[in-house]
This record gives structure tokens, C-alpha cells and sequence, in this order.
């Protein structure tokens, strides 16, 4: 008698063909639920288009990209885009301005310079500061920087640009400073070993070697940021104010992109009406930029990141 | 010719009088001094920033948290005025997201990792993943305005909290699916071979092998994900949560408003005692984020 009796039926049998069922229908669910994030791409992409066609039945995309006023909602409406343009790059200009050094140093300051303990204490008050949501930022944007900015340049406004882009810019510097740390720690020490063995000094070697071979992330780190930075909303909402107005003046109130659809979706806006195609037309123009600069810093680490094995 | 000769202080190379190289350690040495405080300095700043915005909170609007507070519905008279329906409205929001996401979210990063082939099309969906989480919240409103306001509208109930959860379940999919597959992607292969030497399927292997050891992973990011939708403001004002609602939600298909929501609202307005429940309301949020 052999030890594995065959074709004897009381014996466990691997049900293969319910497994193979199983397998079958897990395969083709989750794929499902892995295509619902091209729907949403393609939803996103799709409504975009369909309302902004809409939109430029009714308003020409010469007035659209060259009028100097943006007052849809008036009687005499005009659709300048610039306008908001205008006031979406300056803060976020501000912004970066802000974050680049902040963040830049103290990715410089957590990799290089400080000890793991202190490390350990300070990687999670980034994290806290990176969840932080944008509304508690609004707050303290109106009401605590702005008073504070007034009483050093007393010509401020109530809602000014110039705030809005700092606390903005406070906003997206966790991001730059994560970020440019993943890159400067991914730098092999043999690179900072060779240039202290050649008598450099620590600032040196940061500056000359190590900042250099972690540039791309670097810079993705800050397009990436800008990115985030133009497609922030309740900061500038409650901030910089609504006031649409062309021109790069960081004290007065100006309107975003991003405030504009916010100011549109709090009135009233019925289907199908040209408001309503405003807020797609204002929003379509966001995506396109956001997706530029998104694209950008995909092709900018993939062309000129450097490879150490 | 000359320079090299007979003055070594005049050589290219800076030569002192005992004609060798200066290497100007000090300078260098105070160069980094200053460089380093910068460094210091940046993460100063940012430590100080946090603590002078939380500290102001805190001392703004400590005092006007009380049960009154938390339990009566917004009002003209700000001292009257409550958190309940925000907060509700939030709790209900809040489930409907975590109940769509999880699953969509978890079965799709399955999928993307164990289960497809390295074709284009994985590719595809990958590269389509990584942009849908670089694009703004308030693009995700106008999406989530457009099809489940307008088309899905008699399912969805039009401007609702059923709309809402969905269009933030959309939201933070990407980043519950980037932390599905990472998490999977710690599990060791040799795991998955083992599972598969003994003849069981791949789903079997995912199953009883994989996803038991990915799971703590797989959670700790959702609970990233949405405690970033609680935040999220902008989608949801798009898709038109209300402002100023008086009453709790009845069903999936009512009106509402959320926490984040109605800060903002009372930050906007311009009597200070506003301000000082909007404070209250944020030491609220906050304090919901942190119970994560």
C-alpha cells in the first residue's frame, strides 16, 4: 500500500476550477476599480472641454486672453483673464519666494546638520505643519499676518496680496523642505567624503557638491510647490480678497483664479447659464496651468537626474 | 613667467611670505558659521510660525468652547452661534468617504500591484494616477458639480451629502492607492513566491499571505487621506454645501455643511465675534485631526 492513497474520493482535493473563478472575478472587479481612476481623468477632462466649448460660443477667446477687466457678472461684461492670471502669479511668485529659502535651508539644515534626535523631533512638526488645512492658514493669514504686516507698512490693505502670498508660501514649505530632503539624503556620502578628503569645508561641500547632484529633486520639490501653490484656494479667498484688478501690486486686494470660482459657486449660478461656463472656462485655464507645470517637473528629474548605483 | 618666481605673495595662488599656499581657513570657517545659523535660523522660523498660529488659536478661541457651542446651530448673533450642523455634517460626510474610498481605493492598488501585467496599459493608469494627484482640490469640485450635482442628480439628490462624499472619495483615491501599493510593495517577494510554490493562486496568496502584513500600512495611509479630506473646504463649496445651515442632515440626499466650511463662513464676516468662534470652530478641527 502506498503512502498517498490515489483516487480514493474522501481526500481533500484543491477545488481548482472554484479557484480559478475567484481569481477570475477578483481580477476583472479590482480592474474595474483601477479604471475609475481613468474615468475620473477622463470625467475631469471631459467636463472641462464640453463647458469651456460652451463658453467660447458665447464670449471670443481674443477678449478672453486680451481684456484688461474681469467683471463677468456685470451688465457689460467683460472677460479678461489676465486679470486673474495676474494676480495667481504674483502670489504665487511671493509665495515661492518665501518657501525656496525657508524650505531649502531647513532640508539643508535637517539632513546635514542636525542630530537624529533632533531629527526625530522635528521631521513630525513638519508633518504637522504640512496638515495643517487650508482654511486655518486663511485664518491666520487675515487675521493675525495681515494686522502684523499693517503696522510695519501702514499702507496695507485689509486684503492684500502680499499676506496671502506669505502665509501661502509658509503653506507649501513643508512640501519643498520634504521633498528637497528625500533628494539631498539620496546623495551618496562617497560624493561628500571625496570633498572633504580635498580639504573642503562642510558649507563648501554642501554648496558645491551635494546641493548640485540633488538638483533635480530640488527642483521638482519647488515646481512641484508652485504647483500647489496656484491651485490653493481658501488661503487667497480669505486673504487677498475680490477684487479683480490687472497689475502685480502686492498691497492691494486682487482676485485669484481659484477665488474666483470660489466667489461664483457661493452666488447663483444656474446650469447653463454663462456664468456657470465662467467657472469652467476659469477653472479649465487652472488645469491646463497645473498640468504644464506637473508635466514639467516629471520631464525635468527624469532628463537630469543623476543616477548613483 | 615672473609671477611664479621670485615674490610668491604675488603668485595667482595667494602665497604668504613663507611662500606657501594661503588656504584662508579662517574666512571659510566664518563663511560656514553664517551658513549653518541660516540653515538653523529656516527651521527656527518654521517651528515659531507653527507654534505663534496654534498659540493664537488656542488663546482666541479656548474661551468659547463650551457644550453650548458644540451643540447649537449657526446664528446671526455670534454668540448664539454653533458648530452642530458643521459638525454632523462633517461625521456624516466623513463615513460615506471612508466607506467609498477604502475599498475602491485598496482594490485598485491590489490590482495595480499584484495582479497586472507590466503592459502600457498599467503604465497608463499609473502615470494617470500621478496626475490626478498634482491636480487642485477645486478642479475636483467642478468634476463632482458637473456629474453628480447635474447628470447624477435625481440618484445623488443634487447638492447633497451623498454628492459631496463622493467627490472627495475621488479626491483622495490617488493617495489611498499610492499607499496601498507602496505598503504591498514592502511585503517580501519571497513571501509570494512561497504562497505560490505551494500551488496556491495569486489571489490566495494576496489574500491570506500579502494583504494580512500590508494592512497596518494600507490603514495608517487612508487615515493620512481622510483626515485631508476633512480639511478640504474649496470641492465641496463648489458642489454647493451650504453656508449657513439651520438643521441636521436627514438622509444621504440633504443639504449640508461642513466644519472646515463653517470657519470659513464666520472668518469671512466681519464682526470680530465672528472671528472668535471661527477660532473655537478651528480648535475643534484641530482637535478632530489630531484624534488620528
Amino acid at each position: 500500500m502506498s503512502v498517498f492513497p490515489v483516487n480514493d474520493t474522501s481526500l481533500w482535493k484543491p477545488a481548482r476550477i472554484l479557484n480559478r473563478r475567484i481569481e477570475l472575478a477578483v481580477k476583472l472587479i479590482f480592474g474595474l476599480f483601477a479604471l475609475v481612476s481613468v474615468a475620473t481623468t477622463i470625467g475631469i477632462i471631459a467636463t472641462l472641454i464640453f463647458e469651456t466649448f460652451e463658453f467660447f460660443r458665447e464670449v471670443s477667446i481674443i477678449n478672453f486672453l486680451t481684456d484688461s477687466k474681469w467683471t463677468p457678472l456685470f451688465s457689460s461684461a467683460q472677460f479678461g483673464i489676465f486679470v486673474l492670471v495676474s494676480a495667481t502669479v504674483m502670489l504665487s511668485g511671493i509665495a515661492i519666494s518665501v518657501a525656496l529659502p525657508l524650505g531649502l535651508l531647513s532640508a539643508i539644515c535637517l539632513s546635514e546638520y542636525a542630530s537624529p534626535k533632533v531629527r526625530s523631533i522635528l521631521k513630525p512638526l513638519l508633518e504637522v505643519l504640512a496638515g495643517i488645512p487650508s482654511v486655518v492658514f486663511g485664518y491666520f493669514a487675515l487675521l493675525l499676518v495681515t494686522p502684523f504686516l499693517q503696522s510695519i507698512i501702514p499702507e496695507l490693505e485689509g486684503f492684500n496680496a502680499l499676506s496671502a502670498g506669505v502665509v501661502l508660501g509658509i503653506s507649501i514649505t513643508p512640501l519643498v523642505a520634504s521633498l528637497s530632503e528625500d533628494a539631498i539624503s539620496a546623495v551618496p556620502q562617497s560624493l561628500r567624503d571625496g570633498a572633504y578628503a580635498l580639504g573642503a569645508t562642510k558649507r563648501e561641500t554642501i554648496i558645491s557638491v551635494v546641493l548640485p547632484a540633488a538638483l533635480s529633486g530640488i527642483v521638482s520639490s519647488v515646481i512641484l510647490a508652485v504647483s500647489r501653490a496656484i491651485g490653493e484656494t481658501m488661503i487667497v479667498t480669505l486673504a487677498a480678497g475680490q477684487n479683480p484688478r490687472l497689475g502685480l501690486n502686492p498691497f492691494v486686494p486682487v482676485m485669484a483664479m481659484t477665488a474666483f470660482i470660489v466667489q461664483a459657486s457661493l452666488g447663483d449660478t444656474p446650469a447653463g447659464s454663462l456664468a456657470y461656463r465662467t467657472i469652467y472656462a476659469v477653472g479649465m485655464s487652472l488645469f491646463v496651468l497645473t498640468l504644464i507645470l506637473n508635466i514639467f517637473s516629471f520631464w525635468f528629474v527624469r532628463r537630469f537626474r543623476e543616477k548613483y548605483e | 613667467m615672473a609671477n611664479l618666481t621670485s615674490d610668491p605673495s604675488r603668485s595667482p595662488l595667494g602665497g604668504n611670505d613663507k611662500g606657501l599656499f594661503d588656504s584662508q581657513l579662517n574666512k571659510r570657517y566664518r563663511i560656514d558659521s553664517v551658513f549653518s545659523a541660516a540653515a538653523w535660523a529656516a527651521v527656527v522660523v518654521l517651528v515659531l510660525v507653527l507654534a505663534v498660529l496654534i498659540g493664537d488659536v488656542l488663546v482666541d478661541g479656548a474661551a468659547r468652547l463650551s457644550w453650548d457651542f458644540i451643540t447649537s446651530f449657526p446664528s446671526r448673533k455670534p454668540e448664539q452661534a454653533g458648530l452642530l450642523s458643521a459638525l454632523v455634517g462633517t461625521i456624516w460626510v466623513m463615513v460615506i468617504v471612508a466607506v467609498v474610498s477604502f475599498p475602491l481605493g485598496v482594490g485598485a492598488g491590489i490590482y495595480l500591484e499584484e495582479f497586472a501585467e507590466d503592459s502600457w496599459f498599467a503604465r497608463a493608469i499609473e502615470i494617470n494616477i500621478n496626475n490626478l494627484a498634482g491636480v487642485p482640490s477645486i478642479i475636483y469640485g467642478l468634476l463632482g458639480l458637473q456629474v453628480f450635482v447635474r447628470w447624477l442628480g435625481p440618484i445623488t439628490g443634487g447638492r447633497s451629502i451623498l454628492s459631496g462624499a463622493l467627490t472627495l472619495a475621488l479626491l483622495i483615491l490617488p493617495v489611498v492607492i499610492v499607499a496601498t501599493r507602496e505598503s504591498l510593495r514592502a511585503v517580501p517577494d519571497s513571501l509570494r513566491q512561497a504562497g505560490f510554490a505551494l500551488g496556491a493562486t495569486r489571489w490566495q496568496v494576496v489574500c491570506n499571505q500579502v494583504f494580512p502584513l500590508a494592512l497596518p500600512g494600507i490603514l495608517t495611509g487612508t487615515i493620512l487621506a481622510l483626515s485631508r479630506a476633512i480639511g478640504e473646504t474649496a470641492p465641496l463649496i463648489t458642489i454647493g454645501a451650504l453656508t449657513f445651515i439651520s438643521f441636521l442632515p436627514e438622509d444621504l440626499q440633504s443639504p449640508f455643511t461642513v466644519l472646515p466650511i463653517q470657519i470659513f463662513n464666520w472668518v469671512s464676516r466681519p464682526q470680530e465675534a465672528f472671528h472668535t468662534n471661527s477660532a473655537a470652530g478651528i480648535i475643534v478641527l484641530l482637535g478632530v485631526l489630531l484624534l488620528r
